[in-house]
């Protein structure tokens, strides 16, 4: 892709945009359409799109392969974790009112924003997980 | 590319069955990272399909299992069925106290958080096996590329 000129400034100008809509659509999903799910697979479309135009190589030094396996792990007990702390807080696995006593509704808003960030960072690193061990074999 | 279209054509009728949050997903997963993973599968593997053979084995079980499939639309409500089950059970307490309970605006993000927080905890358990499968599958090790 060294010649497509167009393309790589395309991409370049676009790149930051798609980033910042991913975590407009993780922060925002209580408001408006989106969540952890759809951020997390929107980021890691902006990392592929990155390794399509500018080689896998290049986006792997971006996100490296060992940051993947941990933010993989780190989402799943972000959100295994809210629910002990619940427990912890004297409520049942995952009921969110226990984190704050005394608004149970900001309590909710509290769970819910970091059990979709943990959904989010899951399901980014998993998508680019999965393009790399494609890419991988491309490469051979 | 075929299916990236239709991807992309299913998130369109989807945000006009006001299912934003569906669309939203089929858009960003179906037309974008599953073509890019299909082109590379394809690129991956051979382009061209074996001259397939005709199992009459395969055959039957594919028509023994449409049929049960279709002998269970049978009993599904009617299309848009108001009194259907699945409007009567929890649905209305959803609609109606989410907003006291939960206090978030989007209905759909308090169903998949708070209420069904189990079962988005599953699903995101699943989505990590899925990776880790990817990763022990087809990930080269640096011990291979030495051999």
């Amino acid at each position: 892709m060294r010649h497509h000129s167009i393309l790589r400034a395309v991409t370049k100008f676009f790149l930051p945009y798609i980033l910042l809509f991913a975590l407009y659509t993780q922060f925002h999903g209580d408001y408006g359409p989106g969540g952890g799910f759809q951020a997390g697979v929107i980021f890691a479309a902006a990392i592929i799109l990155y390794g399509l135009i500018f080689t896998p190589k290049l986006a792997r030094r971006v996100v490296p392969y060992r940051a993947v396996y941990i933010f993989m792990a780190l989402g799943i007990l972000l959100y295994a974790g809210v629910g002990i702390a619940t427990i912890l807080l004297g409520g049942n696995y995952l009921d969110y009112n226990a984190l704050n006593h005394h608004h149970p509704v900001h309590g909710q808003h509290l769970g819910i924003l970091l059990v979709e960030l943990g959904v989010g960072i899951t399901v980014a690193a998993v998508v680019i997980c999965i393009y790399y061990a494609f890419a991988d074999r491309l490469e051979s | 590319m075929l299916a990236g279209l239709y991807s992309l054509l299913s998130a369109c009728w989807m945000v006009a069955l006001d299912a934003v949050d569906v669309a939203f997903t089929e858009a960003a997963v179906g037309a974008g990272v599953s073509t890019v993973l299909m082109l590379m599968t394809l690129a991956v593997t051979a382009r061209r399909e074996k001259a397939p053979k005709f199992s009459f084995s395969a055959f039957l079980v594919v028509v023994v299992t449409g049929g049960f499939l279709i002998y269970g639309t049978f009993d599904m409500p009617a299309w848009g069925d108001p009194d259907a089950p699945v409007h009567q059970h929890v649905a209305p307490r959803y609609l109606n106290e989410s907003y006291e309970e939960v206090g978030v605006p989007n209905v759909v993000t308090s169903v998949l958080a708070s209420y069904r927080g189990y079962d988005t905890l599953g699903e995101t358990v699943v989505i990590f096996t899925a990776g880790l499968g990817v990763m022990l599958l087809l990930r080269k090790r640096k011990k291979e590329d030495e051999l």
